[in-house]
């Protein structure tokens, strides 16, 4: 059980590690959300799991297990929270992204406030 | 029944987070699942014959398998391209369209997509979720939501409609 514990925490440690270059090497803020935010994915919640493994079914392993679903609802609405605010603020897309079908929504619907102004 | 339901689930989250069972820890939480109830049960807009549903419990779990399945691919493709020395992106927003009817299914969608990692759910207008993507492999809309939300979507009708 130790064993695993250890490995978990290891790699939870390896793949946070690999969002903090990421964080430093992507080009545009939304990509370097995709890292920054995502590391938490299998970085921290395979550190949460190792811990509880190691503790088992007491009352740290288990705060450590109810961790992983509040992660996986705050995490998110954050990263959502920070791109869409990013993209309705103008922050542009990297000169060499393929496609955008956000534009042109957001184009229609800023459109139709100003008529309706 | 509503109010009911929500107590019940209050309970068992006080339960879980103090792991206590201690009389006085029980009634505490008791008192305190019972208030929330009464000043949320309003809000609580789900269908709470859903979760007397013991299918759909088990279909949750498949679908927790599927999804931690999913990241772990997801993860280390990510961790690849962060780490590679020419960085092979392909960045851009695509519009995935979703049969998901009710909004909190569209809720964990949109959660288990901003989850995994190389993708994020930008907006939700409608039947459409906005998603940039880390590396847009194909233009064409049926392969990509296919790529994105198809193992996702089944499972979430089954769980949640």
């Amino acid at each position: 059980m130790n064993t695993i514990s250890i490995i978990l925490f290891i790699v939870g440690a390896a793949f946070d590690l690999f969002g903090c270059i990421g964080l430093l090497r992507l080009p545009d803020v939304y990509n370097k959300l995709q890292s920054a935010t995502k590391s938490v994915t299998l970085g921290t919640c395979s550190i949460l799991l190792g811990l509880f493994i190691h503790y088992g079914f007491t009352a740290v392993g288990l705060k450590a297990l109810i961790a992983i679903p509040i992660l996986f609802f705050t995490s998110t609405v954050a990263a959502h929270a920070l791109v869409r605010g990013s993209y309705l603020f103008g922050v542009k897309l990297w000169d060499k992204s393929v496609i955008d079908d956000y534009k042109k929504v957001v184009q229609i619907s800023t459109e139709g406030k100003e008529v309706e102004k | 029944m509503r109010y009911l339901t929500l107590f019940i689930i209050m309970f068992l989250l006080w339960m879980l987070i103090t792991l206590n069972l201690a009389l006085s820890n029980i009634i505490v939480g008791l008192v305190a699942a019972l208030i929330t109830a009464l000043v949320f049960g309003s809000q609580f807009k789900l269908n709470w014959k859903k979760f007397y549903n013991p299918l759909r419990y088990i279909w949750l779990l498949i679908y927790i398998i599927v999804f931690v399945w999913e990241c772990i691919k997801a993860n280390f493709d990510v961790a690849f391209r962060v780490l590679s020395p020419k960085m092979p992106i392909k960045p851009g927003i695509v519009k995935v369209r979703t049969k998901l009817k009710t909004s909190f299914a569209r809720v964990i969608l949109a959660n288990s997509i901003t989850m995994t990692p190389g993708t994020i759910t930008v907006d939700v207008i409608d039947d459409d979720l906005f998603i940039h993507w880390i590396y847009v492999s194909s233009k064409d809309s049926k392969i990509y939501t296919k790529k994105i939300i198809g193992r996702f979507e089944k499972l979430l009708k089954r769980i949640f409609e």
